[in-house]
């Protein structure tokens, strides 16, 4: 279980989280959304450790996170970055089997090659893939690499950010399904930041509202559209007008 | 007086400004040493920064040290004429090469092609998310990017100097024989004569602390680049400009150390 406690973040004079309080229980799936700019991807490093927040507390199952072994605590997390954040100069089963390449985890590398090759095929992408770099791939490949990446050592945590971002309607919900799939085949706990409302509906189990640095709201997403909260409500349903100030 | 108050608080806010960003300068080096002696250290990457800083920058030093290694010859040459002093030439182009311009230039050409590739490799890293990346896959950057290309650099540096001055000396020895009409055997006899391994291994050491210099601005300011394209652009132009001063700069002062009477 995640527990964020009043978790604060400035840059400067800009005051991204101002005190975020949320609860991610083990096995379900939690999708934050929230407008572009509230502090989404911020949320998501501070509990990596890519950001150290201000103030406030992040534990997972109890302890704190900036405490304790590092290396041990990033091992039970993978996360699908925005851009893929796929390494151009490797290519791509290195990319997937990056961590068992090297570290705690290493294993021999044809050993990890027909892991990476595996991932791949379960994220949808044929073997001949494995041996192309990443600028030779579309964004929609990319991102299956990058979601091979995130689940190839197994992880008991998975971050997604932004996974459908930049891809068309049908390629985004090939993988909101992939991600579903995933989510459920493997028993991760998955925290998801999007603003597309269609992987919100296909890959949570339970929703949270990002805005003006606190959570606004949070629950079950099939709460989500009956939940008369005035700011969910404008967001859900993409109104221009409504407590949310919407710049023209 | 107002406008007194305020130029004094410009200069010490720059004065402020550039003391905290050397210290962040010698944090981060420090840092980079400290990994030197913390596993794992990851021997393919150090493998293919050695090639990269060391093998692919031997032709544009080369051909550096073979250029200045003539020009050197001619201008000694004119110069020692006046005094009927042209036998001269080859003692002091392997000496001035060596010593100087040999581990100088070569150092500035290595800051203008490997701090700017180092710096614009790792700002586009930093800015696509890949540094983040590197850390969730409990890679530290610093030991993997960072660390193999210092070190590569600090020992490859050293040698594209040795080998430039061999390259210098061959130029001014072209120039020297079929410019100068210098008897061949006499100009390397004259050249092996004056020269003394100290001036040999200066100029490697003055090597070496130009390729630290070069890898570590590199690396510092692509791990510092700013956001998009035009943040990656200033983090590549900071890194050569700063690297190329640093050189000029440690160069005076390794020279004060090596040579002053």
């Amino acid at each position: 279980m995640i527990t964020l406690a009043d978790v604060r973040k400035s840059f400067g004079g800009n005051h991204v989280l101002r005190g975020v309080n949320l609860t991610l229980n083990s096995g379900s799936s939690m999708v934050i959304i929230g407008g572009s700019g509230t502090g989404k991807s911020i949320l998501l490093k501070c509990i990596l450790g890519l950001e150290r927040p201000d103030s406030g507390t992040i534990t997972l199952d109890g302890r704190d996170v900036t405490r304790g072994n590092r290396d041990a605590f990033l091992a039970r997390f993978g996360m699908l970055f925005q851009g893929g954040a796929l390494f151009d100069s490797l290519p791509v089963w290195q990319n997937v089997a990056f961590r068992l390449l090297r570290g705690a985890t290493k294993r021999p590398a044809p050993e990890a090659r027909e892991i990476a090759i595996e991932k791949l095929r379960r994220v949808g992408l044929t073997p001949d893939a494995a041996d192309k770099f990443p600028a030779e791939l579309s964004g929609g490949m990319q991102k299956r690499v990058g979601l091979a990446r995130a689940i190839a050592a197994e992880p008991e945590i998975i971050f997604f950010d932004e996974p459908t971002t930049g891809l068309d309607p049908i390629m985004s919900g090939v993988i909101n399904d992939l991600i579903r799939e995933i989510v459920v085949e493997m028993g991760v706990t998955a925290m998801t930041i999007t603003h597309d409302m269609t992987s919100v509906r296909a890959i949570a189990d339970n929703v949270a509202m990002l805005h003006d640095g606190v959570i606004k709201w949070t629950g079950p997403v099939g709460d989500m559209d009956a939940s008369r909260d005035p700011y969910l409500d404008q967001f859900i349903n993409g109104r221009a007008t409504g407590p949310i100030e919407a710049v023209r | 007086m107002t406008w007194v108050l305020q130029a004094l608080a410009l200069i010490g806010r720059h004065v402020f400004a550039a003391l905290a960003g050397i210290g962040r300068v010698a944090i981060f080096a420090a840092s980079a040493v400290f990994h030197l002696f913390r596993p794992p250290f990851y021997m393919r990457e150090f493998g293919h920064a050695l090639v990269q800083i060391g093998w692919l920058s031997l032709p544009v030093v080369g051909l550096t040290a073979l250029f200045t290694g003539g020009a050197l010859a001619l201008q000694i040459y004119a110069g020692g004429a006046r005094f009927n002093a042209e036998m001269v030439v080859p003692s002091i182009v392997a000496i001035g090469l060596t010593r100087e311009l040999g581990p100088v230039l070569g150092g500035l050409m290595v800051a203008a092609r490997v701090a700017s590739s180092i710096a614009a490799e790792i700002g586009t890293m930093k800015v696509t998310e890949q540094i983040d990346a590197l850390t969730t896959l409990s890679t530290d950057p610093m030991k993997y990017l960072t660390l193999p290309r210092i070190l590569a650099a600090t020992l490859a540096v050293p040698l594209l100097v040795g080998v430039g001055d061999v390259i210098g000396v061959m130029g001014g020895f072209l120039v020297g024989v079929g410019r100068l009409e210098f008897n061949a055997a006499t100009y390397m006899h004259n050249t092996l004569d004056f020269l003394q391994l100290w001036d040999v291994l200066s100029g490697m050491i003055k090597g070496s602390v130009f390729g630290f210099i070069v890898a570590l601005m590199g690396c510092y300011y692509g791990m510092h680049s700013g956001r998009g394209a035009q943040g990656v652009g200033r983090a590549t132009k900071s890194a050569v400009v700063t690297s190329s001063v640093l050189i000029l700069a440690s160069n005076y002062i390794l020279t004060e150390v090596f040579f002053s009477a």
